[in-house]
């Protein structure tokens, strides 16, 4: 759709309040198409960046480009064709859930009213709450508001869709369907930025991602680029030489895992390059008679990476 | 669902018209239920008032509140002059002080300002929802006025401050232009309590500043050392309805009204277009 392919593109986008620096220079490409996870611990900037994505606020420096066109510069005609749910939902309590998205429907320029009841319609059924369209907001539960936030994004058919912290107070059920409408989202074309910090979220469903943290971005690319492609082996032997000649053969560099205790079995763990098969290794050990105890694969999980990219910490760095 | 349709669809004209946004927020503010609590609440003035005279009689108190026991279409100018300098810039400070920090408190404006309702386009609607309600109210406290008159007290013609004797479906007429007057004499007070509640997010804030701010230009108003000061102050026309109880009716002061509240309308409209379109929205 743009010529460079993404639907979001920052160059050097830095948020500045007072002082303090919530978003530096930030270099953000989300291709066109990708469902984009938008990772970092509280209070890393995601919220302040999508804020600036959406014109909310001000960039201190730095260019935004959303859809192929400016922003804020354009985003009277950005707008419109995007989609979003920033810091939670924000409702009138003492309107019903389809009076609210009546107002928000009828707050867009451009909009026919001779069709608005059914779009209204439509989104509720989208996410589930036809049942209490009728109910004030002010008697919703949290997941039902967070339900109804999505179903505002959805009202007019979008090319990009601003997801920020989407299953905040949804239940189990809540959340499996709003990883399948964010499915069906995309498998229509929409392109889809969520931001989170529930990684087991992102990894089933992103295709993209980005880790802040403390304003800065660590990390970005596609899934598997950011999990770090290579899986390593490790083998439980009391053989430790012998078996570390035999990896060798195969071009494995291992090293016994200084960290096993007394009790347990000593340890092995090397790299494992594609195209050595582990089911070989074993073969090529057992032949060498190393009494193999155990084996296991292991690929990096995206959660060892945040928390490597990241640190350990709950504390809020700044 | 797919890019192309988007462009295309029918659902989707270029351009922004205020219509449906105009409606919209007419119905908000007259979903509500404190929209209505204020409005009974002035309702009440007059019922209040004619209640009062008609249990006591006609003894004490200043005269036009004493005529209303001869005639019950004074109950409608005696409860207007009544709520001119406390109730109704209350109740407008109530409506133009939420217009968007309460929109900010709630957490809708970044979903009205991402829709995309457009900042200026939501600010003019915004204050022209203010403006209708300073109408609202002004009729309220005249139309409860005339019918708690009506129901309690004999109705006969009026004679006006000239001299000039009116029949009674004309001083209805003369009523109902003094509410229009009151409205407009409110307009500039609207147009400030807006520019303040695009300063914070706490709307309680904008609507007791907006209150206090009335106060202060009626003591200011009243004091004659700054009697140079006073015909600029938005007060100052606010009990200059006295002019259209005269015969033939004298506009000048009507005119000078509307002269002046659109000068602080378009004074502090503009300081709340610049506060709000540079703004970031944090809320």
């Amino acid at each position: 759709m743009t010529s460079s392919g993404l639907a979001v593109e920052t160059r050097g986008l830095t948020k500045r309040f007072g002082r303090h620096e919530a978003v530096s220079s930030l270099d953000l490409s989300v291709p066109t198409g990708s469902v984009f996870g938008f990772l970092g611990p509280n209070g890393s900037g995601k919220t302040t960046t999508i804020r600036m994505l959406l014109a909310l606020a001000a960039p201190s420096a730095g260019t935004i480009t959303v859809l192929g066109s400016e922003m804020p510069k354009r985003s009277a005609s950005v707008l419109p064709r995007v989609g979003a749910l920033v810091e939670g939902p924000g409702f009138y309590p003492f309107l019903s859930g389809a009076a609210n998205l009546t107002r928000f429907d009828a707050a867009e320029p451009g909009t026919s009213s001779r069709t608005r009841s059914a779009r209204v319609a439509e989104a509720l059924a989208r996410v589930g709450l036809s049942a209490a369209a009728a109910k004030k907001v002010g008697s919703y539960s949290l997941g039902m508001k967070q339900r109804l936030g999505i179903a505002v994004a959805l009202l007019s058919p979008r090319d990009l869709i601003v997801l920020d912290e989407p299953t905040n107070g949804l239940d189990p059920q809540g959340t499996r369907e709003v990883r399948s409408l964010i499915r069906g989202l995309n498998a229509d074309g929409t392109t889809v930025l969520v931001s989170s910090h529930l990684l087991a979220e992102i990894e089933q469903l992103c295709t993209h991602a980005a880790v802040m943290r403390a304003g800065r971005l660590v990390a970005q690319g596609g899934l598997d680029e950011l999990r770090g492609a290579t899986a390593a082996i490790e083998i439980v032997t009391p053989d430790l030489d012998l078996a570390r000649e035999v990896l060798a053969r195969f071009g494995l560099d291992a090293t016994a895992d200084e960290t096993s205790t007394g009790d347990s079995t000593p340890r092995l763990d090397a790299p494992l390059p594609d195209g050595v098969l582990p089911e070989d290794l074993v073969v090529e050990l057992v032949a060498a008679d190393v009494r193999v105890r155990g084996v296991a694969v292991r690929r990096p999980s995206l959660e060892d990476r945040f928390v490597e990219l990241t640190g350990e910490g709950f504390d809020v760095e700044r | 669902m797919s890019n192309a349709d988007t462009l295309t669809s029918p659902a989707r004209r270029r351009g922004g018209g205020v219509g449906d946004l105009l409606l919209s927020e007419l119905a908000l503010l007259f979903r509500r239920r404190r929209t209505w609590a204020l409005l009974g609440a002035l309702a009440l003035i007059p019922v209040l008032l004619a209640v009062a005279v008609r249990l006591s009689g006609s003894g004490g108190g200043p005269s036009f509140v004493g005529d209303i026991a001869g005639n019950g279409l004074f109950t409608g100018f005696a409860a207007i002059t009544v709520a001119v300098p406390l109730f109704l810039p209350l109740t407008v400070g109530v409506v133009a002080g939420d217009t968007i920090a309460g929109e900010a408190s709630l957490g809708t404006l970044r979903y009205l300002l991402i829709t995309p309702a457009g900042r200026i386009r939501l600010l003019l609607v915004k204050f022209a929802v203010a403006a209708a309600f300073c109408l609202a109210a002004a009729l309220t406290v005249v139309v409860a006025g005339l019918l708690i008159g009506l129901a309690l007290f004999p109705v006969g013609p009026v004679t006006l401050l000239s001299g000039t004797e009116i029949p009674a479906i004309d001083a209805v007429g003369r009523a109902l232009l003094i509410a229009v007057h009151v409205a407009i004499s409110l307009v500039g007070l609207t147009a400030i309590g807006v520019f303040i509640s695009t300063l914070t997010d706490v709307p309680v804030g904008a609507m007791a500043a907006t209150v206090v701010l009335s106060i202060t230009a009626q003591i200011l108003g009243s004091l004659s050392q700054l009697s140079a000061l006073h015909p600029y102050l938005f007060s100052a026309h606010w009990f200059g309805f006295g002019d259209l109880l005269r015969d033939p009716i004298s506009w000048a002061s009507f005119g000078d009204n509307v002269v002046l509240q659109l000068g602080y309308a378009v004074v502090f409209g503009s300081l709340a277009m610049g506060r709000f379109v540079t703004r970031d929205i944090l809320s």
